[in-house]
C-alpha cells in the first residue's frame, strides 16, 4: 500500500488549514473586542454612553451631554441611542464588551447588581462628597441594593391621579376638588360613568348610580364612558396594594403577595369588573388606543380619572390642547391623615461591570448629577430633578403645571419604587395572571394571590440560596473596590 | 476508504475545503457550539452574568412540577392540533382550485401566495385591528348579521381560535408545494376513472390524495416543526400570554425564561425538551404514515 505518506501528508494539512481559519476567527472575533476601548494617546478618552431615550427625551439628554463635552477636553462622551437596552447591557456585559455608561431604570438595577454585572459607586460618592441627603429619599433608595449604591438618577417620575374637569361638571361635580379617600373616590367614579341601555324598548343614557338594582344585577348596558378603570393604563396594577398599606416582600427574605393589604386592594380591583362586568369592560377598553396617541381614553373622554406620571402633560398637549385637567395624589385607603402614596421611578445611570473606562464614566454620571445640568436635562425632559437643592426658577419655568405635585409625592414618606427584588420581572407577570383570573371571577382574590405567593416563594428561596453560597465574596468584592 | 491522493488532487482537496470554509466556520461557530452550549447549560444553573454553575438534572425536574411550563405545552399543542389540520386542508382546497384551467390562473396563484411574504409583525398589527373588540371589522361584519362578536383579543375562551384562526391565511408555501405535487399526477390516472364512472370527490380522494401523499406528509412534519414553535403572533398579539396565560405558547415561555428572568439553564433544558417533542412527533408522522405514503418510484 502506498497511500501512506499521502495519508499522512492530509492528516497535517487539513488541520493546519482549519487552524489558518480559527485562527482568523478569533482575530475577527478580538478585532469587534477592541473596539469600544477606544482611548487615543493624545485626544480624550473615548466614553461609550448607551441610552434607551428617543425623541425629545435624547436630545434633551444630548444637549447636557455636549454642554460636558465642551466643558473639558479629557473626556469625550459618545451617546448611542440603543433599543432594548437592558437586553444589551446583559449580553454585552456577559460577553466582557460593555459599554462605559448605560441608562436604563431603577427595576434593573438590583436584578443587575445582584449578579454582579455593575460597578458599585460607594467609593466615588464618598470621593465626590455626594451624600444620601442630596437626593430625594425615595429616589436614592432604589438606587441602592445590598447596602451598596449601584446608580445615579437621571430624571425620576412620580404618579398621581388626573382628572377630567369637564367630565366633573357634566357629571355634576364640582371640578376643582378631587377625590380624597377612596370611598369618594368610587362614589365620583360611579358618578362619572355613563350607560347605554334599552329601557322599555327604547335606548337610554343614564349614569351608574341611576341604574335600578335589576339592571346592575343584569349588567346589559353598554358604557360610554367610565369613571375609572383600575387597569389603564395598567403600568402599575401589581402594586395597587401600595394604596391600601400593603408591600410586595418584606424586605428580608419573605414575599408577601398574601397580605391582607394586597388582599384588600385586589378585592377593591376586582370589584370593577363584578359592578360592571367583565364583557362590558373589555368591550370598552378594547376601543383604547395608545397611550401616546389621540385615541388614549383619558385624552379622549373616555376615561374621567386615571393614574399617570408628568409625561401625560406632554400628551395633553400633543393630542388634546384644549382639555381642562388636574392633578392630585391618587387617594388611599389608609385614611385621613395619612401621607399621599405613590410609585416612585427614576432612569438612571450606572456603569456596566468590566466597563474600559470607569473612572471617566463616573464624572460624566457626576457632571450630570449636579444641579445645573440636572435640571436642564429634566427641563427638557419635562420631569423633575431628583436633587432636594433646586432652583427657584426650575418649578416656574417647569411646562407642567402641576410638577409642585408630583415633587411633593416623591417626597411623601409613602413613595414606594418597585420592590427591589432581583426575581421582580417574574413576581411581576404572575401578580399580572393573578388579576387576570379575579378580574374575570374565575378564582377569589385570597386563592389567586396565595398561588402567586408559594410560586414567587419558592423562586425567591432559590435566588436567596445562590446569594448564600456568594454573599461573603460578593460584598468582599464590592467593598474591595 | 479512498486509495492514493496526488497532489494534485491533495491541492484540490484543500482547494475544496478552503471554499466551503466560510459555511463550516459559520455552523461550527453559530450552529455546532450553541447547540452543544446549549445541552450542557440546561444541567446548570445560569443566569447569563454568572458562571453556569452545574446542577445535573435540576431544571428537568423542575420543569415537571412547573405548572406554567405545563399550561405553556397545553397551549401549544391546543394550538398544533387545530391549526396544522386546517392549515394543510385550506392549502390543498386552494392549491386544488389553482390547478384548474381557469383564465387568470397565474393572477390567483400569486394573490393566494403573497400573504406569506408579508412580515409577520405587520401582519400581526394588522390581525390585531381585524379583531379589536370594539372597532374591529370582524366584529362589525358580525352585527350585520345579527351577531355579537368576542373579544378576539381579550376573552380568554377565544384567543387561542383567534390566533389559529389568523394562522391560516398564510399558507403560500404550503400551496406552492400542494401545487407542484399536484402537477405532477398523471392525467391518465383521471381520464381512466373518469370512464370507470368516478366522480369529482372520488377521483380525489383515491387518485389525487394517494398520489400527493408524500407533498402531504412533508408538509405534515414541517407544520408540526412550525406551531410547535410559534412565537412573533402571540408574542405581538397578546403581549406574550394573553388574559391569564391563555395564550402563553412554548416558545414565548423559553423566552421569558432566558431574557426575562434570566433563567438562561432552564430555558435551554426546555429548548432540548421541546426538541425531543418535535422528534418524537415527527418520528410518529412518519411512522403512521409509511404505509400511507406512495412514492411513484417505489412501484
Amino acid at each position: 500500500m502506498d497511500d501512506r505518506p499521502s495519508d499522512k501528508a492530509r492528516t497535517v494539512q487539513v488541520p493546519g488549514l482549519l487552524g489558518t481559519l480559527l485562527l482568523c476567527l478569533l482575530i475577527g472575533m478580538s478585532g469587534c473586542g477592541g473596539e469600544s476601548t477606544s482611548t487615543d494617546a493624545d485626544g480624550p478618552v473615548v466614553i461609550q454612553y448607551w441610552e434607551k431615550w428617543t425623541g425629545f427625551e435624547a436630545d434633551a439628554m444630548r444637549a447636557v451631554v455636549d454642554d460636558f463635552n465642551a466643558s473639558q477636553d479629557r473626556v469625550f462622551v459618545k451617546m448611542l441611542s440603543v433599543s432594548g437596552v437592558d437586553q444589551k447591557l446583559l449580553l454585552s456585559t456577559a460577553g466582557g464588551n460593555p459599554p462605559d455608561v448605560v441608562g436604563v431604570w431603577t427595576h434593573t438595577v438590583p436584578v443587575f447588581a445582584e449578579k454582579g454585572a455593575l460597578t458599585p459607586l460607594d467609593q466615588y460618592l464618598a470621593e465626590a462628597g455626594i451624600v444620601e441627603s442630596d437626593y430625594i429619599p425615595a429616589i436614592w433608595s432604589c438606587c441602592r441594593h445590598r447596602g451598596f449604591t449601584w446608580a445615579l438618577p437621571a430624571t425620576p417620575a412620580s404618579i398621581a391621579l388626573h382628572w377630567n374637569k369637564a367630565m366633573f361638571e357634566a357629571a355634576g361635580l364640582d371640578p376643582d376638588k378631587p377625590p380624597t379617600s377612596i370611598q369618594e373616590f368610587e362614589a365620583m367614579a360611579e358618578q362619572l360613568t355613563l350607560v347605554e341601555l334599552k329601557r322599555s324598548g327604547e335606548t337610554v343614557r343614564v349614569r351608574f348610580p341611576e341604574l335600578t338594582e335589576a339592571e346592575r344585577e343584569a349588567k346589559v348596558f353598554r358604557i360610554i364612558q367610565l369613571g375609572h378603570s383600575p387597569k389603564e393604563p395598567g403600568w402599575w396594577l401589581e402594586v395597587w396594594g401600595y394604596w391600601f398599606g400593603g408591600e410586595m416582600w418584606d424586605g428580608e427574605r419573605a414575599v408577601t403577595a398574601k397580605s391582607d393589604e394586597n388582599i384588600e386592594a385586589f378585592e377593591w380591583f376586582a370589584d370593577y369588573s363584578r359592578r360592571y362586568g367583565q364583557r362590558n369592560l373589555d368591550t370598552f377598553g378594547a376601543s383604547f388606543g395608545n397611550v401616546s396617541s389621540p385615541q388614549n381614553p383619558f385624552l379622549n373622554g373616555q376615561v374621567a380619572m386615571v393614574i399617570q406620571g408628568p409625561w401625560m402633560h406632554n400628551f395633553i398637549e400633543q393630542y388634546s390642547p384644549g382639555m381642562r385637567w388636574g392633578v392630585a395624589a391618587f387617594p388611599s385607603a389608609l385614611g385621613q391623615g395619612e401621607p399621599p402614596v405613590t410609585v416612585i421611578e427614576s432612569d438612571v445611570l450606572v456603569i456596566p461591570r468590566g466597563a474600559a473606562n470607569p473612572d471617566e464614566a463616573f464624572e460624566f454620571i457626576r457632571y450630570v448629577n449636579s444641579r445645573g445640568p440636572m435640571e436642564k436635562l429634566c427641563l427638557g425632559q419635562r420631569k423633575f430633578s431628583p436633587l432636594t437643592d433646586v432652583s427657584e426658577t426650575f418649578i416656574s419655568q417647569h411646562p407642567n403645571p402641576y410638577i409642585d405635585v408630583f415633587i411633593e409625592l416623591a417626597k411623601s414618606p409613602r413613595a414606594r419604587s418597585w420592590p427591589t427584588l432581583p426575581i421582580w420581572a417574574e413576581y411581576k407577570d404572575e401578580v399580572r395572571v393573578a388579576s387576570d383570573q379575579v378580574y374575570s371571577g374565575g378564582t377569589t382574590v385570597p386563592a389567586a394571590l396565595g398561588k402567586v405567593q408559594v410560586r414567587m416563594q419558592k423562586r425567591f428561596d432559590r435566588v436567596l440560596r445562590r446569594w448564600d453560597l456568594v454573599e461573603a465574596d460578593r460584598l468582599a468584592e464590592w467593598g474591595g473596590r | 476508504m479512498g486509495g492514493a491522493l496526488t497532489r494534485g488532487e491533495r491541492q484540490n482537496l484543500l482547494k475544496g475545503v478552503g471554499f466551503i470554509s466560510p459555511w463550516i466556520i459559520g455552523f461550527a461557530v453559530f450552529g455546532l457550539y450553541p447547540l452543544c452550549a446549549s445541552l450542557y447549560y440546561s444541567f446548570c444553573d445560569y443566569d447569563v452574568l454568572n458562571k453556569p454553575a452545574y446542577v445535573g438534572t435540576l431544571n428537568y425536574q423542575e420543569m415537571v412540577g412547573d405548572s406554567v411550563f405545563w399550561k405553556a405545552l397545553y397551549n401549544t399543542f391546543y394550538f398544533a392540533v387545530f391549526s396544522i389540520p386546517l392549515g394543510l386542508f385550506m392549502a390543498l382546497m386552494i392549491a386544488i382550485m389553482l390547478n384548474q384551467s381557469v383564465r387568470g390562473r397565474s393572477v390567483f396563484r400569486t394573490a393566494y401566495f403573497l400573504p406569506s411574504i408579508v412580515p409577520l409583525i405587520g401582519v400581526s398589527m394588522i390581525w390585531m385591528w381585524l379583531f379589536n373588540g370594539d372597532y374591529s371589522l370582524v366584529n362589525f361584519v358580525l352585527s350585520r348579521i345579527g351577531l355579537t362578536g368576542p373579544g378576539w383579543l381579550t376573552d380568554e375562551a377565544w384567543v387561542k381560535p383567534t390566533l389559529i384562526l389568523s394562522g391560516v391565511w398564510q399558507v403560500g408555501g404550503t400551496i406552492v408545494i400542494f401545487l407542484a405535487a399536484l402537477q405532477d399526477v398523471p392525467r391518465s390516472l383521471y381520464e381512466s376513472a373518469e370512464i370507470d364512472g368516478a366522480n369529482a370527490p372520488v377521483r380525489l380522494w383515491h387518485i389525487t390524495v394517494p398520489m400527493i401523499s408524500p407533498a402531504i406528509y412533508f408538509n405534515l412534519v414541517m407544520g408540526i416543526i412550525g406551531a410547535l414553535q410559534e412565537f412573533v403572533r402571540p408574542f405581538v398579539m397578546l403581549g406574550g400570554t394573553g388574559p391569564n396565560r391563555s395564550a402563553l405558547f412554548y416558545a414565548v415561555n423559553l423566552y421569558q425564561n432566558a431574557f426575562d428572568y434570566l433563567n438562561m439553564g432552564y430555558a435551554c433544558a426546555m429548548a432540548w425538551v421541546l426538541f425531543v417533542i418535535i422528534v418524537l412527533l415527527t418520528w410518529g408522522a412518519t411512522a403512521v404514515s409509511r404505509k400511507h405514503v406512495y412514492y411513484g418510484g417505489d412501484g
